[in-house]
């Protein structure tokens, strides 16, 4: 047996889900896959075993690009003085409120 | 070398009750316990599936058999998910599964033992799962964010493997005499093993205190068994099961059950590869590795075929 | 409606048959299917595998539960574990051994690829509303087994020198069971005079024709039709290897018959 043959081991891909019509997709997790159909095919195989999703994008891993910890200030701080972005910014007359 | 800087910074992070990413800076230790054990609870899941693939075929019904095949086929997810988790780390699954299949890593000692009578699957599902569910729970709060969200799916699905093995006991339990016979005799050869599952006592287990330190976990070994043994006592009188252990006894003062002596000797002797199976698990499990690698590798050449081809196309 | 040699007469014992001979094709399927569980090449085919079997088991169950109801037994386990090698209808490529991840690759396509246009023809025909629901749910099922199984047959036949000989032999050894598919009987005439079943020779060139693209896609050789040809099966006349099959499935709850095992 020829240990650490790295030509047999399939790339990761990363899956996301669609859990409902005309929700955002999500991701689910990853599974490895020697190319996109499989991918497509285990990602199904995997993470709709109880129909959690509808539809699924697959995704090599390695085409991720992820915010490092330290993009966590300048990157994602702005907002934070626009109060105005959020919706709990705006009191809601409360005759509305109980409506819901 | 991580600075003493860095190591406060980041115990004050798991103090806050953070949850650290796989990008996140982390002590070199942290990343090795948390490799550790990730893939062992993996191997646990992949190794999980032959003493209850053993009754697939032989299953005495056809819901039953299609219960078992999905339970079955839903420990190959969990270990899927938990290598995934792993794979985070910076390992790759084929180096974590060799490290097990030709190295020293470990997987849980519980598998080792056979399934003799359909019964075991029962008992399996009860307190096998029941126990994992214990285990699981806690982890999915675990301080490592992708260890603790794939520990969150698996909980999810490790309900219903409970549940099943709970209801077939509970009706070979109140069932033909034969069916009694059975299933008292697999809980009864059960029992120990399970309670084995949560590890050596805390004064015993030289990972927990660290562990627990960095929220990996936040229990120890002894509270988990506590709240198991705790539980089981009341459903398996729920069901007219008997447990295997004169000195189980309620505990007025701590408001717990109170049991015997694990047979330690056992745990250790199975835990160094003496177990009454653990030589056909590796055995098969080696088997349908080697046996794989030419799909593996089949597949991986038709996918360098074809990209070429389709490079020379355009 | 089990006995050897035995054509059915009425519309009910036709819609039995029928019912029959798709619910045991797909018990024994899934069964050698469920064989691999914890054994997969990789874990992701472990699970993919276990989902077909769980999809033909499934297929089977539902198949039996129905005939059960028309017949008055008890439920579907009647069908699966209380019938002898005799009374089993599948096709005898069902029944064969395991063997390696090729050898059931090309078994899953075959009989799939057999299936798909099986079932898409029978949708069309057949009139019993509870019949054609069924076999409209597992339709969508088959045919992703036909994909899952096709894309596999393309890559182990375009992989490496070793996957290609594997799956090579694996058709080649096949092949002597495919004439089976299309054998067509009196039990299988009266059920289409019934609207319960289709003259499975009306797509055998379309099976074919399937069958030789994806081989050729793949690099391999079609294997000569001209050669024996195993038949029988559908009546009962099986290979050895059933017997073993149904011996193991079949005798714990052979062994306590009035033990509740649901
Ligand atoms: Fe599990
Ligand atoms: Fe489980």
């Amino acid at each position: 047996m020829n240990k650490k043959n790295q030509k047999t081991e399939w790339p990761l891909w990363e899956v996301f889900y669609q859990p409902k019509d005309g929700k955002p997709f999500e991701h689910a997790g990853s599974v490895h896959a020697p190319d996109a159909e499989m991918a497509l095919q285990n990602a199904r195989d995997t993470y709709a075993r109880r129909n959690e999703g509808i539809a699924f994008w697959v995704v090599p891993s390695d085409q991720i690009v992820a915010s490092t910890p330290e993009d966590v200030g300048p990157f994602f701080d702005p907002a934070n003085d626009k109060p105005y972005r959020h919706p709990q910014f705006y009191s809601v007359p409360r005759a509305v409120k109980k409506r819901k | 070398m991580d600075t003493q800087q860095q190591l406060d910074e980041f115990q004050k992070r798991i103090d806050n009750g953070e949850t650290i990413e796989p990008k996140d800076w982390m002590p070199e230790r942290y990343r090795k316990q948390l490799i550790r054990m990730m893939s062992q609870h993996a191997h646990s899941e992949i190794v999980g599936m032959l003493p209850e693939g053993n009754w697939i075929t032989r299953a005495p019904s056809l819901k039953r058999k299609m219960v078992l095949l999905a339970k079955v086929q839903d420990e190959a997810g969990h270990g899927l998910y938990l290598y995934s988790a792993t794979e985070t780390l910076g390992a790759e699954r084929r180096e974590l599964v060799e490290d097990y299949l030709y190295g020293n890593a470990k997987y849980s000692s519980i598998f080792n033992y056979p399934t003799l009578t359909y019964a075991d699957i029962c008992v399996i599902g009860w307190l096998v799962d029941g126990a994992a569910i214990v285990n699981q729970t806690m982890l999915a709060k675990s301080s490592y964010g992708p260890y603790a969200r794939a520990n969150l799916r698996i909980c999810k699905e490790e309900s219903f493997h409970k549940k099943q093995g709970y209801e077939m006991l509970a009706k070979m339990a109140d069932g033909t005499p034969e069916q009694q016979r059975m299933a008292q005799d697999a809980v009864n050869r059960w029992w120990w093993p399970t309670l084995m599952m949560f590890g050596p006592h805390d004064s015993d287990s030289p990972n927990s205190a660290e562990l627990i330190k960095w929220a990996v976990k936040t229990k120890t070994n002894d509270e988990l068994r506590q709240h198991f043994v705790d539980r089981m006592v009341m459903e398996a009188e729920a069901i007219g099961i008997s447990l295997p252990d004169p000195n189980l006894k309620y505990n007025e003062e701590t408001g717990h059950w109170d049991f015997g002596d694990i047979p330690w000797d056992e745990f250790w002797s199975v835990v160094k590869g003496d177990g009454p199976m653990n030589r056909e698990r590796m055995r098969a499990r080696r088997k349908a590795y080697e046996d794989g690698e030419w799909v593996r590798e089949a597949a991986m050449e038709y996918a360098r075929k074809k990209k070429l081809r389709e490079g020379k196309a355009s | 409606m089990s006995t050897l040699d035995t054509i059915p007469k009425t519309k009910q014992e036709s819609l039995v048959e029928v019912l029959l001979r798709l619910g045991d094709d797909r018990l024994i399927h899934g069964h050698r299917l469920s064989e691999w569980a914890g054994h997969g090449p990789e874990l992701e085919e472990d699970l993919a595998l276990a989902n077909v079997a769980l999809d033909m088991i499934g297929h089977a169950s539902s198949l039996y539960s129905y005939a059960a109801k028309l017949e008055g037994k008890q439920d579907e386990d009647h069908y699966a574990y209380f019938r002898d090698d005799i009374d089993f209808k599948n096709i005898a490529m069902l029944e064969l051994p395991r063997v390696d991840f090729a050898f059931t690759i090309a078994k899953q396509f075959l009989f799939s690829a057999f299936s798909y246009f099986l079932y898409r023809d029978l949708i069309d025909t057949v009139e019993d509303e509870q019949f054609n629901g069924m076999l409209q749910k597992h339709f969508k099922e088959i045919k992703y087994h036909l994909r899952h199984s096709r894309e596999w047959v393309l890559r182990l036949g375009d992989g490496t020198e070793e996957s290609k000989k594997r799956i090579q032999s694996a058709f080649n050894d096949l092949w002597m069971y495919t004439g089976e598919l299309f054998d067509q009987d009196d039990t299988e005439k009266a059920a289409i005079s019934h609207n319960l079943y289709v003259d499975v020779t009306s797509f055998k060139e379309e099976w074919m024709k399937l069958v030789k693209e994806t081989l050729e896609e793949a690099t391999l050789d079609v294997p000569d039709n001209d050669q024996y040809m195993f038949s029988g099966a559908r009546g009962g006349r099986h290979t050895e290897h059933l017997g073993h099959l149904l011996a193991e499935m079949q005798f714990l709850r052979r062994s306590y018959p009035d033990a509740e095992w649901k």
